[in-house]
Order: C-alpha cells, then structure tokens, then sequence
C-alpha cells in the first residue's frame, strides 16, 4: 500500500509540474534555446575548423544539458515559491517521499527532452554520426536520473533561500561532476570507441543514482519542512 | 559567564607536545631521513603531504559523525564538533592541495595536472566551501544545521571516491603511500609516522580551539537576541519613542 500511495503522489505532483511546464512553455521557448546557444557558443570558442569540436562532442553535450538542466532546476522550485506553494505542498498531506519523486521525475522528463533537442543540435552543427544506439539512449536514462535526483535534493535545500541563484550552481555542480564524468566517457565510448567500455561508466553512473534517489527519498521530508 | 581565551589545561599540554613534535620532525624529515633515491630531497614533502591529507580525512570524517549525530540526536555538541571539523579539514585540504602542487612541480614537471585524484580532490574542496556557505547563511539554527548536516553527508560520499579515484582510473598520482606491505625504507617510514602524529596532534589542537570559539559565537548570538528582546520589551513598557529628525 505504501508503495502505491507515494508511487500515485509522485505522479499527481510530476503532473501539475509538467501541465505548469506544458502552459508556460518555459522549457521548450527558453530552456531548450538555451542549450542550443551553449552549442554555438562552444563553436565560437573552440575552433570549429581543427575538428576539437567533433573530438570533444560527448563533453560539450554534457556540460550543456548540466548548465540547462540548472535552469529547468531552478524553475521547478521558483515555481513553489511564489505564493506559499511551498506551505501549500507540505499541508496537501501528499508523501514526501512522493513529492521528491514527482519534481525529480519532472524533471528528469525535461531534462531528456533538452538532451534530445541537443542531441540533434549536435547531430546537425557538429556533424556527430550515432553509434551504439542502446549504450546512448541507456546512458542517457541513467545520468537523467541521477542529475534529477540530486538536483531536486538540493534544489529543495536552497530553494527558501534568498541566495539561491547563486547557492544552487555553487552546490550541485561539484556534486554532479561524477556524472559529467561518466556519462562522457560513457558516451565517447559510444560515438568513437568501443562500446563495451562504456557500460563500467553507465555501472558509476547508475549507482550515483540509486544513491541520491534513496538519499531523496529518505531526507526530502525534512528538508521540506523548514522554510 | 563568558570566559576570556579558550585555552585550558588539555590544549596547553597538546600545543606544547605539538610544538616539540614539530621541531622533532623537522630535524627527521630535513637531516636524519635519507633523500629518496629516484625524487632526491623533493620526497621530503611527503612528511608534510600525506599527514595534512590524513588530517584532513579525520576532519570530513568527524564532519560527517557530527552531523549525522545531529540529525539523529539534535545536540548542539554534534553541530558544532561538524562546523569546527570541517573548517579545519578545509585548512588542511588547501595544505594537500598545496604542499602536493609544490611537490608536483620538481616530479612531474607541473604544478597541476588533470589526473583523477587531482580533480576529484579540488571538487571536495569546493564542496566542503559550499557546506561552510550554507552553514553560515543566516537563519535559525535548527533549520540552518539540519540543512548544514544534509550538505555535509551529502558532501562525504565524494571522499571515498577522491580515496579510490587512484585505482579506479589510472592515474599519475603515486598510489596509497602506506599499506601492509609498504616497500618504504626504516628512517623515512619513522619519520612519516613521527610527522603523522605530530599534525594528528596539531589537528586536535586546532580543533578543541575552533570548537570552543564556535561554542560561544552561538551563546553570544542566543544572548544577543534575549537582549534584544529585552531592550524593545523595556522600550514598549516606555512607550513609543519620539521619532527623531534626519
């Protein structure tokens, strides 16, 4: 019964988040073209004629969506702070365990829409050829978690705060560096090398994300609670 | 009552054996102690590098104890032995970064280097930055500790992987300097062990005093608060004050 409760709770807060995402359009008319800029930007920066862009390609993916994947961060817990909502989702009786796991599933599922949207940027600018397919798509599922885990973790811990803007980067980008890590190599394995080395990366990566789901899951009652 | 210094009895006695033990290990690391027959004098660093690292272990472990005992026990005690720690482990983690740079630049050639254990270490010294940033933003000190103390566990599970980083990837970093079938020479290993307590030494030292400091900026700050109230109570017995001309 438990898991039903929390399980029905994550998905009624992952849909008002995403029905909030789906009428503003903030994801798709400023997030998204966010990223693809942070694209052309590494093109200004790095020579894109001396092929550093295609060689670099796993890495620059993954430094956009982590600097993307802040904004949509960001956004899912501004969105409790207007109003109260934050008094109003911890009297709404809903599981707290359900409330860390509906934000962190939200954003997870915009998270994987940005990596899409990158994806093809990637595809079309840097002129990347995809291999390797399920190591991709695979990769890609397990990092989402674990950078949404930990994310709504400490989004939620900043998230009262008036420094938050400049608290949350400053906290989380260290946190997550294993992952930019992994899902590079895990990724660069994919697009040039051999696959099999990147499954030991998506093994880091996937216990990065049981571990941050289950830290959440445990401590996001008692983060939420103190305003 | 609020005393003068923090010092007693037991920080004397450990201050004086540290002070010794410095001078001791000075005489074993620069006269005694043979240079190292591949890295010549630059070796000696590492009576200063690996015992700043394992202090700076003992730091973020006791960082992680208190703030765990926080979460479970909420006393006071917990919270402040977790700030004081993991200020000092973050002394001592700028002195490995330090001390390990100086080192690298004669062995290696570079002062810094992207090699797993570097990189993984400068991220659990901005970590542990950001830990002392939340502890320190003002709010009420229960809120304040507890998300301090989630910062702060969450922080630790970098630490083993900065432990292991040197034999998960190959590294250029020399593996662990001490285990059971260590191939070091008599006098240096005498010397490491003579420098390891002594910072170990040092570290306590510091610890009891910045653990005491922290103890009375809280009993201030709580007593500045009751006096505060107390003033504005008096004040609203006066009545309004008369509003003064700018």
């Amino acid at each position: 019964m438990f898991h039903d409760t929390v399980l029905h709770d994550a998905g009624v807060i992952a849909g008002k988040d995403l029905r909030l995402e789906w009428r503003s359009r903030v994801t798709t008319n400023q997030i998204a073209p966010f990223a693809l800029l942070v694209l052309i930007l590494f093109a200004f920066a790095l020579d894109p004629d001396r092929g550093i862009l295609t060689r670099a390609t796993a890495g620059l993916f993954w430094v956009a969506v982590l600097f993307s994947g802040l904004l949509a961060l960001q956004r899912t817990f501004a969105i409790e702070a207007a109003d109260g909502n934050r008094d109003g989702l911890r009297l709404s009786g809903l599981d707290p365990a359900g409330i860390f796991l509906g934000k962190a599933g939200a954003v997870a599922l915009e998270l994987l829409v940005l990596e899409i949207v990158l994806g093809a940027g990637v595809a079309l600018m840097y002129g990347t050829i995809f291999r390797s397919w399920l190591l991709l798509v695979v990769t890609c599922l397990v990092a989402t978690t674990g950078v949404a885990a930990a994310g709504s973790l400490y989004g939620v811990l900043a998230a009262g705060l008036r420094v938050r803007e400049t608290l949350l980067p400053l906290l989380l980008l260290p946190i997550l560096a294993p992952v930019l890590l992994g899902a590079t190599r895990s990724f660069e394995a994919a697009l040039a090398g051999v696959p099999s080395d990147g499954w030991p990366w998506v093994e880091l990566l996937a216990a990065f994300a049981v571990i941050y789901v289950a830290f959440g899951v445990l401590a996001f009652g008692s983060l939420l609670e103190e305003a | 009552m609020i005393p003068e210094h923090t010092g007693s009895r037991a920080t004397r006695i450990i201050g004086a054996l540290t002070l010794a033990g410095f001078a001791a290990m000075l005489v074993l690391a620069l006269v005694v102690s043979p240079p190292d027959q591949v890295q010549g004098d630059a070796a000696r660093l590492i009576y200063l590098h690996v015992p700043v690292a394992i202090a700076m272990n003992i730091g973020f472990g006791l960082n992680a104890f208190g703030s765990a005992m926080w979460l479970w026990k909420k006393s006071r005690w917990c919270d402040t032995l977790a700030v004081a720690a993991a200020e000092i482990g973050l002394v001592f983690t700028a002195l490995t970064l330090l001390t390990g740079m100086i080192w690298g630049r004669p062995t290696w050639g570079v002062y810094w280097t992207w090699d797993a254990r570097l990189t993984s270490f400068s991220l659990l010294f901005l970590m542990y930055l950001g830990y002392l940033v939340v502890r320190q933003l003002p709010a009420d000190p229960e809120v304040r500790n507890r998300r301090a103390a989630y910062v702060a566990l969450l922080s630790f599970v970098d630490v083993p992987i900065v432990y292991f980083s040197v034999s998960w990837w190959r590294s250029l970093h020399q593996s662990a300097t001490l285990s059971l079938n260590t191939t070091i020479s008599g006098s240096m290993l005498f010397t490491l062990f003579v420098s390891i307590a002594v910072f170990i030494g040092c570290f306590a030292w510091l610890l009891l005093h910045r653990f005491r400091v922290a103890w009375l900026e809280d009993e201030v700050e709580a007593k500045g608060l009751d006096l505060a109230i107390s003033e504005r109570r008096a004040e609203a017995l006066v009545g309004p004050r008369p509003v003064e001309a700018r």
